[in-house]
């Protein structure tokens, strides 16, 4: 029997002040599966993904995280849920008052009852995955934006979640950085995490790291299928995209 | 903007206020039991909040209390009842001046510090960070500082207590030629534990009220740096004028309930 998908939504809607940024979003996410969500700017891609990890509440439709419906749950019943799932935010979020090797074992320190030792083992680990070791001791001001972004990846990926949810990881590189990134993503598929959302608008980027992908146009999902179901999909909007020519409603 | 629609805009944005710090307050009260206990954060806090507001607290209490004494003499010494002046500097510092002015000028200063950590750790999404990295923020950025902040003001306005009564007692002798032990003396007789007490109480609450005000306007800040100003500048005002509205309400209350 398959396995119940990790994370399913069902005709979700969203709206800001008058503006209605998700018109009815349904997808389910099974496990070993990277969905690549993409659309242009201010379709709703960051407002989906944020739903999907509680972070934002849908006004309307049903968001299950790990088999739990999660919609209408407070704030401290849904943090056992996100405790097993990582979340990689565009501008990286670090925590700037702590060092890169605080803000990657922060999530351990919270969660987990493990030594300094094992801590520290643990943090140099995820930082060689990421390609900074020897970067302990600097603070998030002292780094580019692409080393930003690797410890924001280090640091959702440090308590080895059963899933990932990646906003915008190559947005603002540049295309040394974002092909680092993107690499770092697809190799991640093969060890730590096998499962992932990913937000772009790069459509390179998404047919080098998803085996599924979903174009939002206008609230709605236009289409959603594997790399290649998209290049052949006969759907307008879908054309529009790939061809660089759909604009946001 | 006519004037009817500025109402309306302010009302609802009051309504908000109050619902929204009304909302927090109850989600923190709810976290309170709640693991993990983060005493290790209750204990920085208080060190970071005590340090930042003795000097002040205690410099504006010296010369509140020696203002009192000063005008207090002149104006006794023409109903030849100067010797009382001690009684009257006490009861108004214990009673009202020594919370009142701790509240506004600490509250003023740790509320607005509050509310600018936390919201720059809002406009750049760190405290959605701490929330996806399945963080109890409320427990963890809001509660220690609360705790904190209920053991800090009383220890400080006790503090600010009897440093304004010493200033009191210096213009009394020095200025006034008051007898000192009659100083002392008129006090011990004229007030009661009740009166300190009454004073202690309110900085509890004044504690409570400057902190959740701090974080709630730390919280709902948008609108990047400049809304970060906005929400600093909003605290600083808004915890001068709810200590002292608050402050009717609660001497009221604590007369019916002690008097």
């Amino acid at each position: 029997m398959a396995s119940p998908p990790l994370v399913e939504l069902s005709d979700v809607r969203k709206s800001f002040a008058t503006h209605e940024v998700l018109r009815g979003v349904s997808l389910a996410l099974a496990k070993g599966t990277t969905l690549a969500v993409m659309g242009g700017s201010g379709a709703g891609k960051t407002v989906l993904l944020r739903i999907v990890d509680g972070l934002v509440q849908p006004d309307s439709g049903r968001v299950s995280l790990f088999g739990t419906r999660i919609e209408r749950l407070r704030e401290e019943q849904i943090l056992p849920l996100r405790r097993r799932a990582g979340f990689v935010f565009q501008g990286a979020a670090l925590f700037d008052s702590l060092s890169v090797f605080e803000n990657i074992a922060f999530p351990l320190r919270e969660h987990s009852a493990m030594s300094l030792g094992e801590i520290t083992d643990r943090v140099h680990r995820f930082l060689s995955l990421v390609g900074l070791p020897g970067t302990d001791d600097l603070l998030p001001a002292e780094l580019s934006g692409g080393m930003r972004k690797r410890v924001g990846i280090a640091r959702a990926l440090v308590t080895e979640p059963e899933v990932v949810f990646f906003d915008e990881p190559t947005a603002g590189l540049d295309p040394t950085n974002a092909r680092l990134v993107a690499e770092l993503i697809a190799e991640l598929r093969k060890g730590v995490c096998d499962t992932a959302i990913v937000v772009t608008h790069d459509i390179e980027f998404a047919e080098l790291v998803a085996d599924q992908m979903a174009i939002l146009h206008q609230g709605r999902f236009a289409d959603i299928g594997t790399p290649a179901e998209m290049h052949r999909s006969e759907n307008p909007d879908v054309r529009k995209f790939l061809a660089g020519e759909l604009r946001a409603s | 903007m006519t004037a009817l629609a500025y109402i309306r805009t302010q009302s609802r944005e009051t309504a908000l206020w109050y619902g929204g710090l009304g909302l927090l307050t109850m989600s923190v009260v709810r976290n309170l039991a709640l693991p993990p206990a983060y005493l290790w954060l209750v204990a920085r806090e208080i060190d970071n909040i005590g340090v930042r507001s003795l000097v002040v607290a205690v410099t504006a209490a010296l010369f509140t209390g020696m203002v009192l004494a000063l005008q207090s003499a002149v104006n006794m010494a023409r109903f030849g009842a100067e010797n009382y002046v001690g009684p009257v500097v006490a009861l108004s510092i214990l009673r009202e001046l020594g919370p009142v002015l701790t509240a506004i000028l600490v509250g003023g200063k740790v509320a607005s510090g509050i509310t600018a950590e936390l919201g720059s750790m809002k406009v750049t999404e760190q405290i959605d960070a701490m929330r996806a990295i399945g963080v109890n923020y409320v427990k963890r950025l809001i509660v220690p500082r609360l705790l904190a902040a209920l053991i800090v003001f009383p220890v400080v306005t006790v503090l600010a207590d009897g440093v304004g009564l010493v200033g009191g007692m210096l213009i009394s002798v020095f200025d006034r030629n008051v007898d000192g032990y009659l100083y002392w003396n008129t006090i011990s007789y004229w007030v009661v534990m009740r009166d300190f007490l009454t004073g202690v109480i309110k900085s509890v609450v004044f504690g409570a009220l400057v902190t959740l005000i701090g974080c709630y306007n730390g919280l709902a800040t948008e609108g990047g740096t400049e809304g970060l100003g906005r929400s600093t500048t909003a605290t600083v005002v808004q915890v001068a004028m709810g200590v002292i509205i608050s402050d009717f309400f609660l001497t009221k209350l604590l007369l019916f309930l002690f008097w």
